[in-house]
């Protein structure tokens, strides 16, 4: 199975990368449009900002491939929030695979939500084999709403939206690689479906 | 609801675990390696290095030691020592490394904690602070607590959240090695007066004192050392007590 991780220069990539090859994977890391056409599983990463992410995306003409692949597609932290419609970081107008606009946590609590968080009211394949309530770990200040393409919640000053699935775009705002076994489960259902 | 975290603390020095303890199934106490993933499985929420080696030279192998640390463990990890520029920073992320941490070097250029803000994202940066109680004021210290500097520890902590650090690490140098407990009384002032998270150090010696860490100091995460490396207490039966004491911790699934 080839997997591709979009490379747009959005943080550190490493962890997901070992993180898959702890699972026997070895992924390609590319931005070459032909390369991740061709992938069989797309995972669409990132750490850092949006708009500056957008910017990337768009120079590269990347957001036109990604919004036309039919393959499973996953995109982590702040992937899940440039598949959503606009995030209020820089007022960015993202990918809009997901109808939902991500908004600024209120700083009610310490912002960035930084640490380990249950996710609820999971419905996925995402989630086969889990405990209930996994904890999984999680670092951002914005966060996506919840709607019907929710498949788990997550509070932290309100609900939110910890994971979002559309035909075949997956996306969670947690940290798979960094989330110990849970993680690595969420990782191996992801590569299966 | 987010957790409070567990932080092993494993100084390092020349590569290796300095007071390094012989789990039960380890090879090699030694090995840094070995001992952060006992102590992932043991379901410890973060893990920091802390490297103490003295020359520059020896310093090199800690990009290799992070990036067999990254290789093998699934929880988030800091590495702190030493880190002074953006370009120890870019190799030690590139590594695997999730966060790093600054001290003496964020003391002696400010700027530098903007500079890695900027360039990695405050979510990367921890800030140490050293703090010693010095004639009725809280003082920040460097080189080990060794050296007071002119700052004031509640000024410096918002200083350096105003230009970008994602996390404080608060060292109580008066408690530091006394197993008294955490500096509660300080934590819990700067946790409530910043809007970043706080891991308190210094001063564990049993359960207790990680329940009033976080009720009393407001901590959002408190880290340890010798008292895990000792096995004066373990990760699980730590969580265990702090959940029974209501205390949001997340237990091995």
């Amino acid at each position: 199975m080839s997997v591709v991780i979009v490379n747009y220069n959005a943080g550190n990539v490493q962890s997901v990368i070992h993180a898959l090859n702890r699972l026997g994977v070895e992924p390609v890391l590319s931005a070459d449009k032909e390369v991740i056409q061709a992938a069989d599983k797309v995972i669409f990463p990132g750490v850092g900002e949006a708009s500056t992410a957008m910017r990337f995306l768009k120079d590269k003409q990347l957001d036109i491939v990604i919004k036309d692949l039919n393959q499973p597609v996953f995109g982590v932290c702040l992937g899940l929030q440039l598949l959503c419609s606009h995030t209020e970081e820089n007022d960015t107008e993202c990918l809009g695979i997901f109808d939902i606009k991500v908004k600024k946590f209120e700083p009610r609590l310490k912002v960035p939500q930084m640490g380990w968080n249950t996710l609820t009211q999971m419905d996925s394949r995402l989630f086969n084999d889990l405990p209930s309530d996994p904890y999984v770990y999680f670092v951002h200040s914005y966060y996506a709403e919840v709607s019907d393409e929710t498949i788990a919640v997550t509070d932290y000053i309100n609900p939110f939206s910890a994971a979002l699935h559309k035909d075949n775009f997956y996306a969670l705002q947690a940290h798979p690689e960094k989330s110990g076994k849970v993680g690595e489960k969420i990782l191996s259902n992801f590569l299966e479906l | 609801m987010l957790t409070k975290r567990i932080i092993p603390c494993l100084d390092i020095k020349d590569g290796r675990t300095v007071k390094g303890v012989n789990f039960v199934g380890l090879r090699d106490a030694g090995d840094p390696v070995e001992l952060a993933a006992r102590y992932a499985e043991e379901g410890a929420d973060e893990l920091v290095f802390l490297d103490i080696t003295a020359t520059v030279e020896k310093r090199k192998t800690l990009v290799e030691l992070v990036r067999r640390v990254a290789a093998q463990i699934n929880i988030p990890f800091t590495v702190g020592g030493g880190i002074s520029s953006i370009e120890d920073v870019s190799a030690l992320l590139n590594a695997g490394a999730d966060k790093i941490s600054i001290n003496s070097s964020a003391v002696k250029r400010p700027g530098l904690i903007n500079e890695l803000a900027m360039e990695f994202g405050s979510q990367c940066v921890v800030v140490a602070i050293d703090t010693r109680f010095v004639d009725g004021e809280h003082i920040v210290h460097v080189r080990g607590g060794r050296t007071a500097t002119e700052l004031r520890t509640l000024e410096w902590a918002k200083e350096v959240t105003e230009r970008g650090a994602g996390e404080i690490l608060l060292t109580s140098m008066d408690h530091d090695g006394t197993k008294a407990g955490f500096a509660d009384e300080l934590t819990s002032e700067i946790s409530q007066m910043l809007p970043i998270p706080i891991i308190a150090s210094g001063g564990a010696g049993n359960m207790e004192h990680f329940v009033d860490s976080f009720t009393k100091g407001k901590a959002d995460a408190a880290l340890a050392a010798s008292i895990f490396h000792f096995k004066e207490i373990s990760v699980p039966e730590l969580k265990e007590f702090l959940s029974k004491k209501d205390i949001p911790v997340r237990l091995t699934q």
